[in-house]
This record gives C-alpha cells, sequence and structure tokens, in this order.
C-alpha cells in the first residue's frame, strides 16, 4: 500500500455563524473501503462535496492524489468518480446516452467511448437494458447506473454518498457487493452511510460524525475495544450441571458475566473464550446447548457511543 | 487564486446535449408551429393592407413587417410578445431543472467547471431561439416575394437584416433573464411564473407608470425635462427599447426617438428616408443597451450560480 488517497486536515464548513463541519481529519489509504457513519445532518455530505471541490471549503486542507480541490478541481474531479446521494438522470435519455454525455464531458476518446461504455454497463448487470429510457428504471437501478459511470470514468477513488439508502434488501446486498468488486479492481472507496449494518460489512475502517465532528475513528473491532469496553461477546446457552455461572465467571479474562434468563450466560471479555467456556460448561456436567461469538456491531457502539455522550451531556447540564 | 485549466472545457459538450435537447423536445413542436402561423397571419395581414394603401412606396418590403390590419397586429409586435415567450419557455428551468432531476451534483463531478455547463445552456437557448428567428425571417420574406411580385432593395435586405440580429438580442435578454430566475429559485414553476410576471411588468405597466413617476420627480412647468424623464424611465423596459429600435430601423423616415426641438429640425426634409447607417446611429444606445443588458443579466446569474450550493 502506498500513501494514502485522501488526506483531510482540520476541514471545515460554516454557513455564517452555523458550522456544519467542525475541522475534522482523516485519511483514506490506497484500495481502502472508508465509511462515513452518522446520523443525517451530520456533516457527511458537506464533507464530501469540500473533497470534490463542489463546495468552499471555510477553513482546514483536503488533498486528493496529492491535488487541492478548491485550487485544482478539475484535476481531482479527473481522478474522482462521485455517486450523489439518490442519483438522477436524464429521464428523457437511454442509459448509454447518458453514459455517452457524461464520456463526452470527461473527454473520453470517440473511439473508446462505446466500449467503455457498454463494458461498464456490462460490469453492474444493466447492459440488457443499455437502450431503454432510464425513466423506466427503478431506483436500484439508478444507483447501479451511477457506479457504472464511475466504472466507465476509470476513476482511482469512489466517493459513494448514502449509496444503499431507499433500496430493498435484495438491490442493496447487490449494490454492497458492487462496491466490494470495485475495491477488489484497485479502487479506494469512500462512502457515507447513516444504514450501520450494512455498512459494517464493506468497510474497512469507519469514521463516526455527529454534529460535524469526528467521535470515533478506526476498524469496526477498534471501536467495539474502545466503546464496548471489551472486545467480544461470547453467548454460552447450558442446561442443568452445577455452579456454571460461577466457572464461567471464573475464568481469566473475563470481564464480566452476565445472566439475561436461566441457563443463558453472557461473558464479555478480552479474546474469544469460546473453547474455555465450553470446557467450563463440560465440566461442570452441563449440557452445552449453544455457544456463539457476538462481533461487535457498529449498531451497537453506535448506539452506546451516544448513549453515552447523552449521558455526559445532561451531567454537565445539571452541573 | 488561480483556478487550475480551461473554463470552456466541456462547453461545446454541454451546448450539443442542451441543443439536442431543446430541438427534440415538446416545447420546440410548439414553438415551430407558433412560427408557422405567426408568419402566416402577418403576411396575410401585412399583404392585404399593403396593396390597399400604397404602390408607389419605396420600402414596400419593410411594410410586411410593420403593417397592422385589425384585428392583428403587426409582425414585429407579434414578435415583441413571441420572442420573450419563446425565450422564457426555453430558460426558465435551465439550472433548477438539473436541481430537480439530481443531475447536476452528477454533471458537476465531472471535470469541467459550473461556467461550462451555464454558458453551454445559454448559448444553445439563444442558438434554438435563432434557429427560430432566422427560419420565421426567411419564411416571411419568400411569402412577401411570393405575394407582392416585387424583389426588395438592397437597403431593405440590409434592415430587415439588422433587424433580424436586434431581436435575436432581445432575445437573449429574456432568455438571461430566465435563466437568472432558474438559478435563484429551486421550483421551476416558481422561476416561470416570477420571470413572465416582471415580463407582463415591463412590457405593458412599466411604460404606463413611467410618465406618472415622472411627474413626481421633475416640477410640472418644465414641459421637455418631463418628456425627457419620462422616455428615460421608459427605457429601462427592455420591450421599449426594442420598440424604438424597430422605429428607426423599418420606419427610414425616423430621425430620432426623442423629443426635437424646433430649431433642429431646420432645413430638414420632412419625411424624407435616412440612409441605413443613419438609421443605425439613431437606434445604436438602444441595441448597445440590449446587448448590455443580456450580458449584465448572464453575469448575474453567473455570480448566483458560482455561489450556489450544489447539494440537493
Amino acid at each position: 500500500m502506498s500513501g494514502p488517497v485522501i488526506e483531510a486536515a482540520g476541514l471545515s464548513k460554516r454557513y455564517g455563524t452555523a458550522t456544519a463541519v467542525d475541522s475534522v481529519s482523516f485519511t483514506v489509504g490506497a484500495g481502502e473501503i472508508f465509511g462515513l457513519l452518522g446520523p443525517n445532518g451530520a456533516g457527511k455530505t458537506t464533507t464530501i462535496l469540500m473533497l470534490l471541490g463542489l463546495s468552499d471549503i471555510s477553513g482546514g486542507t483536503a488533498r486528493v492524489f496529492g491535488h487541492d480541490p478548491a485550487r485544482e478541481p478539475l484535476a481531482v474531479k479527473r481522478e474522482v468518480g462521485y455517486l450523489p446521494d439518490s442519483v438522477g438522470f436524464y429521464d428523457n435519455l437511454t442509459a448509454a446516452d447518458n453514459l455517452h454525455y457524461t464520456a463526452r464531458l470527461i473527454g473520453i476518446p470517440r473511439l473508446e467511448r462505446k466500449k467503455r461504455i457498454f463494458g461498464a454497463l456490462e460490469r453492474v448487470g444493466l447492459h440488457g437494458v443499455a437502450e431503454k429510457r432510464v425513466a423506466t428504471f427503478s431506483r436500484g437501478m439508478r444507483q447501479r447506473l451511477g457506479l457504472a459511470e464511475i466504472v466507465m470514468k476509470g476513476a482511482r477513488i469512489a466517493i459513494l454518498d448514502e449509496p444503499t439508502n431507499g433500496l430493498d434488501p435484495q438491490a442493496s446486498l447487490e449494490l454492497l457487493d458492487l462496491i466490494r468488486s470495485l475495491k477488489a479492481s484497485g479502487v479506494s472507496i469512500l462512502l457515507s452511510s447513516h444504514l450501520l449494518d450494512r455498512v459494517q460489512s464493506v468497510c474497512d475502517r469507519v469514521a463516526l460524525f455527529n454534529a460535524g465532528q469526528i467521535v470515533l475513528m478506526g476498524t469496526v473491532a477498534e471501536l467495539g475495544r474502545q466503546v464496548l469496553g471489551g472486545g467480544f461477546t461470547v453467548e454460552v446457552e447450558a442446561e442443568g450441571g452445577k455452579d456454571i455461572a460461577k466457572r464461567l465467571g471464573a475464568l481469566p479474562g473475563v470481564r464480566s458475566l452476565a445472566t439475561p434468563e436461566p441457563g443463558r450466560f453472557r461473558l464479555t471479555c478480552e479474546r474469544d473464550l469460546r473453547a474455555e467456556a465450553a470446557a467450563a460448561v463440560v465440566a461442570g456436567e452441563g449440557r452445552l446447548k449453544q455457544l456463539s461469538l457476538d462481533q461487535p456491531s457498529l449498531e451497537n457502539i453506535y448506539t452506546r457511543y451516544f448513549q453515552g455522550a447523552a449521558q455526559a451531556q445532561e451531567v454537565r447540564d445539571a452541573a | 487564486m488561480r483556478r487550475e485549466g480551461s473554463p470552456w472545457q466541456g462547453l461545446g459538450v454541454v451546448v450539443l446535449k442542451e441543443l439536442s435537447d431543446h430541438l427534440t423536445s415538446a416545447r420546440m413542436r410548439v414553438l415551430e408551429w407558433l412560427v408557422v402561423l405567426v408568419a402566416l397571419a402577418a403576411v396575410y395581414a401585412a399583404i392585404t393592407q399593403v396593396r390597399a394603401v400604397t404602390a408607389q412606396d419605396p420600402f414596400l418590403f419593410l411594410r410586411l413587417f410593420t403593417t397592422a390590419r385589425d384585428p392583428l397586429p403587426s409582425f414585429v409586435s407579434f414578435l415583441g410578445f413571441l420572442v420573450p415567450l419563446m425565450a422564457i419557455g426555453l430558460g426558465f428551468d435551465a439550472v433548477n431543472g438539473e436541481h430537480n432531476r439530481r443531475t447536476l451534483s452528477r454533471i458537476l463531478s465531472q471535470p469541467i467547471y459550473r461556467d461550462a455547463l451555464l454558458f453551454g445552456k445559454f448559448i444553445a437557448g439563444l442558438a434554438t431561439l435563432t434557429v427560430s428567428l432566422v427560419v420565421l425571417w426567411l419564411l416571411l420574406i419568400g411569402l412577401g416575394l411570393l405575394m407582392l411580385g416585387v424583389p426588395p432593395g438592397g437597403e431593405e435586405i440590409g434592415r430587415v437584416l439588422i433587424f433580424l440580429l436586434v431581436t435575436i438580442a432581445y432575445a437573449g435578454v429574456w432568455l438571461a433573464l430566465a435563466m437568472l430566475f432558474s438559478v435563484i429559485f429551486r421550483s421551476a414553476a416558481t422561476a416561470a411564473l416570477v420571470t413572465l410576471g416582471l415580463w407582463l411588468f415591463l412590457t405593458v405597466i412599466w411604460p404606463a407608470l413611467a410618465p406618472a413617476i415622472a411627474q413626481a420627480f421633475v416640477p410640472p412647468d418644465d414641459q421637455a425635462a418631463l418628456v425627457i424623464t419620462a422616455q428615460m424611465l421608459a427605457r429601462i423596459s427592455p420591450s421599449t427599447l426594442f420598440g424604438e429600435i424597430v422605429l428607426a430601423i423599418l420606419h427610414p423616415s425616423t430621425r430620432t426617438l426623442g423629443p426635437v426641438y424646433l430649431s433642429q429640425l431646420q432645413g430638414a426634409v420632412m419625411g424624407s428616408p435616412l440612409p441605413l447607417w443613419q438609421s443605425v446611429l439613431v437606434a445604436w444606445p438602444q441595441i448597445v443597451g440590449l446587448i448590455a443588458a443580456s450580458i449584465l443579466l448572464f453575469v448575474g446569474s453567473y455570480v448566483a450560480f458560482q455561489r450556489q450550493e450544489v447539494r440537493a
């Protein structure tokens, strides 16, 4: 891996007195999928627009392949493919004609255009409807057409704003597969979303946005350790036996033990303790019915973090 | 801060795309029919009237453009209404249409500047209007040739050619105005209504209002100042400017567009026509005014568009 392809340092956006993005810093490495996550209005789209040079930067710096989006927007926009939130196309034109217009704007040579357009449509599975007017397309098809545009452009960075927003589960799974295949072909991807579980499955690293600031950043496992305390939660379901709870609680590496209902135990531990837990149950002559390891989920991290933040805020307000 | 790259990159692509959109749209179908019907009506009205009135007019051909016959208005007054309507029809959703289709941010994320998009749209709109006006102009001349049976003289052709160019500039003013409002208002319907409202105001109400406003500011005993102030105010409206240019160019005997003192008329042969370039000189300030107005309005929409947020 070479250096980062996107670097933001202290990036800020102010509208009058309101601050939409408050000095965010992050980097996206080459070939990485980086997720900007957070509630609507947290400043994700504004950050993206500043990276593209489509919105003025009020403070801080941004670099895309070493180019400053404010000064060299064309150089940035040549390398970056952008899929806006609920992307639109010209309804009266066919899918191929829409891409043809973009291809000419990009400046793809005439002889190459057709090959690249149909290659891209094939890649996203739209080659069958290349000559259909976009007016007949479903939302999922439009999003895929947007990805086809990025593929056709040969972009080295793809910036996707809420790519799975408003899609049915099937369509969004297909879209995520396409995003993975983009990554496999060497494209670095920056995506924003408020749908946490979907995004978790594709992102290498994430940044959690809240009120214009990045509050947490790292891999999902890192965030889990940071916010949820223990990185691992082992769930044990066992029947019979003696002192199982005690035995499990005594295992080295267990931070806490909860018993949500009789016969079910939830261990929060520092490492994967499934084998030890199984041995403990058997040693206590219990019948092990189920044993599972919960990866920390973004959903949990997110809710837990904001619960914590809200409580801290209340405490501060009360003081 | 200097930007890298040319602001015109992608301009040609945008122009061609917008032009093909315009030429295949339903609006254009309507425009074409309007053009044909207006030409027929104007020629019919003018010719029946011209035949009845005069056979010795040295500028018979120009009468085709300016003669009215009740209840039909003359061709130039038809154009005075039709051209703004056409221009507003082509321009009112230029930018907010892209917003509402959610195509704007996708297009602007391609390696082009906003300049290319806005200017491309303006050029394409003006080109469409030019095509319609040239067709209309040729239709009128062709029909005139057929029905009058008299070929136009060189000077007449020169005058109607200048008239054509002025009409295109006049169309440019309204197109730029419509595009300005299409940048300012997110809703295409609002933009269309505001532009049409402003057009009605400037064309119908303002010329009537100007003398009243002048009376409020100028002492009533100074008649000349009153007339001049009223005229200056009225010239804020592009429709007034267009009307005055038409008067000077298509009526060769027009010697001035403002009030004249008797002393200035000494030695003038009343009613005798001016040479072509003298007529152009009479209307020159108005012509420059029209062109300047369209440039100013376009710059206004340019500035507004550059500063606009692209997010939907």
